[in-house]
C-alpha cells in the first residue's frame, strides 16, 4: 500500500520515482505499464485502477476463498484462483473495462486504460 | 475468556452454529412444516418410523480440492458423509448433490471425487453444478462427467415413486453484483415440464444456489427464481432444496418448503457476519457438528415428505 501511495503522490516526489521506473506521466500522474490489482476481503483493490495502453495487470488472490476475473464482455478470464494464485491480461487499447468475480458476483472492479 | 481477543460476538456465533448442527428433523405434511428435535426423535423411535422411508439424500459443497485450514481432509470428511448414509438402515434410492463438487473445477478433483462418490451403496446419483464446479475457462470438466442427465443443459426432470424432481442451474449466469440466475430458456422448459402435471404430484426442485433471497449482499439467492416459484404455487406439495451457503436456513411458504443443506466440507459464517462467505474455522472438535447431509422420506400421506437433517458428528 506504500508504494502505492507513493506513486500517487502528485508531487514533483512522485513524478521523480514514476520517471525512474520509466511510466509515462500524464498531467494526473496515474498510469503504469505494469500494475497490480490486490484480492482481498472480497474485494478487489485498487478500483478503479488507471493504466497506460499496453500495460499488463496482474490480479492476485489473497483470501482463503477461490476467486476469479471475468471481464463482462468476455474479453478476458481467468478460471478460479487458488489462494496466492494470479491472472494477468495485458490490455492494448484504452477504455474502461469492467470486470467480475465469477464466484462471487458481487465482487466487481474497474480498469481504465489511457 | 483471556485465551481469545473477542471472545463474546465469536463464541456466541459459532455457540449459535454449534447448536444449529446438532440435528432437527423436519416433517411436512399436508404443506405444514414441523420440525422434531432429532435427539428426541432419536428417543421415540416409532414416532420417528412414522416418517417413512428415506426416499432420498441430499449432499452438498464437498469441495474437493479445499486444503485450507477450515478443513485439510474434506476428503475424509466426504467419506464420513459417505458411511453416514451408508449405514442408514433403509437404503434411500436415491443420492442428490447439490453442487461445488470440487473446489476449482480441476479434472484431478472431478476425478477424487467420482472415485470417493463409488464407495456409496446406493448408485443412483443426481446432481446439479455449483459455481466452484464451473470455474474452468470451457466450462466442461462438470459437464463431461455429469452431464449425461441433462443433455449437457445442467437443467432436467425425473420421476421416482410418485415425486417429480426437477434439477436446475442457476450458476452459470451470473450479472456482476448481482445473484444467481435462471434464464429465460430454462423458465421456459420449465413451464413446459410442469404443464398438464396434477397439482397433487410432490415435487422436489433441487439447484446449487438458494432459489430464495437470504442474503443479497453476498449473492445468497437467485435474481428471478420469483418467475418459478410462481409456477409451482399450484402444487400441494414443494420441496425446494440447495446448498452454496454451507449452512441449514429454512422457510416455509404456503405449501412450499425451503431448504438449505449443510456442505461435507467446511462451514460458512451466518449471514453478513465478517467480510465475505468464505471458510469459516472453528476448533476441530466443533467442525463435524457442522457439516452433514439432509434425508428426505415420503411419509404415509402421499404428498408429503419430511426432512431430516443429519450432522457428521
Amino acid at each position: 500500500m506504500n508504494l502505492r501511495r507513493t506513486q500517487w503522490l502528485p508531487t514533483a516526489v512522485g513524478m521523480l520515482i514514476l520517471g525512474a521506473m520509466e511510466v509515462y506521466i500524464p498531467s494526473v500522474g496515474q498510469t503504469q505499464t505494469a500494475a497490480q490489482i490486490e484480492v482481498k476481503d472480497f474485494t478487489f483493490m485498487p478500483t478503479p485502477l488507471t493504466v497506460k495502453a499496453g500495460s499488463t495487470v496482474t490480479w492476485i488472490n489473497k483470501d482463503d476463498e477461490p476467486h476469479s476475473v471475468v471481464s463482462d464482455t468476455g474479453m478476458f478470464k481467468s478460471g478460479g484462483m487458488d489462494t496466492n494464485e494470479s491472472f494477468s491480461y495485458k490490455f492494448d487499447k484504452p477504455g474502461t473495462y469492467h470486470f467480475a468475480c465469477s464466484i462471487h458476483p458481487r465482487m466487481v472492479g474497474t480498469v481504465v486504460v489511457q | 475468556m483471556s485465551d481469545d481477543q473477542s471472545p463474546l460476538s465469536r463464541r456466541n456465533a459459532l455457540k449459535c452454529l454449534a447448536y444449529g448442527g446438532a440435528g432437527t428433523l423436519f416433517a411436512l405434511s399436508g404443506g405444514v412444516f414441523t420440525p422434531i428435535d432429532l435427539a428426541m426423535a432419536a428417543g421415540d423411535k416409532q414416532g420417528a418410523a412414522k416418517l417413512g422411508r428415506p426416499l432420498f439424500v441430499q449432499i452438498s459443497d464437498s469441495h474437493i480440492g479445499f486444503n485450507k485450514e477450515a478443513n485439510p481432509d474434506v476428503n475424509g470428511t466426504l467419506t464420513q458423509t459417505i458411511d453416514i448414509v451408508n449405514g442408514m438402515s433403509d437404503q434411500p434410492a436415491l443420492i442428490i448433490h447439490t453442487g461445488d463438487i470440487t473446489h476449482l473445477s480441476k479434472p484431478a478433483e472431478f476425478d477424487l471425487a467420482q472415485q470417493l462418490f463409488t464407495r456409496l451403496r446406493t448408485t443412483e446419483m443426481h446432481t446439479v453444478p455449483g459455481e466452484h464446479d464451473t470455474t474452468d475457462a470451457t466450462v466442461t470438466e462438470y459437464f463431461n462427467r455429469f452431464g449425461k442427465a441433462s443433455a449437457n443443459k445442467g437443467y432436467y426432470s425425473f420421476d421416482h415413486a410418485g415425486v417429480h424432481f426437477i434439477g436446475l442451474i442457476n450458476v452459470l449466469q451470473f450479472k456482476p453484483g448481482g445473484l444467481g440466475t435462471l434464464g429465460e430458456e430454462q423458465l421456459a422448459w420449465v413451464a413446459a415440464d410442469l404443464k398438464g402435471r396434477s397439482a397433487s404430484a410432490p415435487i422436489v426442485v433441487f439447484a446449487h444456489m438458494p432459489l430464495w433471497t437470504i442474503y443479497e449482499p453476498w449473492g445468497w439467492g437467485t435474481g428471478d427464481a420469483d418467475q418459478l416459484m410462481s409456477q409451482l404455487r399450484r402444487f400441494g406439495s414443494v420441496t425446494v432444496l440447495n446448498g452454496h451457503i454451507h449452512q441449514i436456513v429454512q422457510k416455509v411458504e404456503g405449501n412450499m418448503t425451503f431448504h438449505t443443506a449443510r456442505s461435507t466440507s467446511y462451514p460458512q459464517p451466518a449471514a453478513g457476519v465478517g467480510s465475505g462467505p468464505g471458510p469459516l474455522k472453528v476448533p476441530a472438535d466443533q467442525l463435524a457438528a457442522m457439516l452433514g447431509i439432509t434425508s428426505v422420506s415420503v411419509v404415509k400421506h402421499p404428498s408429503a415428505l419430511a426432512l431430516n437433517d443429519t450432522a457428521l458428528a
